[in-house]
């Protein structure tokens, strides 16, 4: 138990620290990019530890499913609940208790400070995707508090 | 004696990361026997369909012997190639000991990468790695 609230405090405080350090008045796009950069490296070297015993993958669904299954249970001790596609590149992964928000109340009084507390896992998934060999872009939507989705675009090359 | 004789790792994009080999007169030749092992390793990790479950191994296994020496090839789940050249006159070494060297190596490069002081697609100067391939080059069988 003591190691997921340790992950949660220290994401916390980074949050807390970008944001300081992007000082006050400038809208928080750049602190959002910069956790969502940070989220990006530690989601390559994540994979690269986590694949390493794993068989290759068949194709970009199985890539999918492992993030949602493997990836997700290490990081969020939990599996993402619902994981839909539009078999052209789009994918939508659903979390009904999404971890980093859990303890925000739930409702919508702080849903604006929202996407400060998504960018680093965005930016996980995205690094995650791409040293596994599937460029894309990943955004996040709340609409009530807990809960989140993840909408993963693949990029073609 | 050596065990192995070269040993190249490259990135997703096929440009090398890490080179090492024996000091000799062909190590040019050497250079590009693993280039042109690449092919092969495209080739293998681009099978779709049939076959599907032997291929689906991250261990290559032999690339293509000549008659001096033998190429092993290995891919990661994020398509980091490693590539290794043997002696062929070396026959006490076995598939499964090539096995777990290229595990050896990939776990090596899993703690490069992890590191947040290398930043991926860079060549590899990491001291670790460094004398993990040597003490694997030397070890005597």
């Amino acid at each position: 138990m003591a190691d997921e609230a340790l992950f949660q405090f220290l994401h916390n405080e980074v949050i807390q620290y970008v944001n300081s350090a992007e000082s006050g008045d400038t809208e928080n796009g750049r602190c959002v990019s910069k956790l969502e950069n940070m989220g990006f490296r530690v989601g390559q070297g994540l994979v690269e530890r986590f694949t390493k015993d794993t068989a290759r993958f068949k194709d970009e669904l199985d890539v999918m499913k492992f993030i949602c299954k493997d990836f997700w249970t290490c990081v969020f001790k939990k599996q993402i609940d619902n994981l839909r596609t539009n078999h052209q590149g789009i994918y939508v992964l659903q979390d009904n208790k999404f971890r980093l928000l859990n303890q925000l109340s739930a409702g919508k009084q702080y849903l604006d400070h929202a996407p400060k507390y998504l960018a680093f896992t965005c930016g996980l998934v995205r690094g995650g995707l791409s040293n596994l060999g599937v460029k894309s872009i990943v955004t996040a939507e709340v609409s009530v508090m807990p809960a989140c989705k993840f909408q993963v675009m693949i990029q073609k090359m | 004696m050596y065990v192995i004789i070269c040993m190249h790792c490259f990135c997703p994009q096929n440009y090398p990361l890490y080179i090492r080999s024996v000091p000799s007169q062909s190590e040019l030749k050497f250079h590009y026997t693993v280039h042109t092992s690449l092919d092969v390793v495209e080739e293998k990790i681009s099978t779709v369909g049939k076959a599907m479950a032997e291929q689906r191994e991250l261990y290559l296994g032999l690339l293509y012997p000549t008659e001096d020496y033998k190429v092993y090839g290995y891919v990661t789940n994020s398509k980091v190639k490693f590539v290794i050249v043997v002696d062929s006159s070396n026959t006490s070494l076995r598939d499964n000991e090539i096995r777990s060297m290229f595990r050896k190596l990939h776990n090596s490069f899993t703690d490069v990468m992890c590191n947040p002081f290398y930043n991926p697609g860079d060549p590899i100067q990491s001291k670790a790695f460094d004398s993990m391939v040597s003490a694997m080059m030397v070890q005597s069988s």
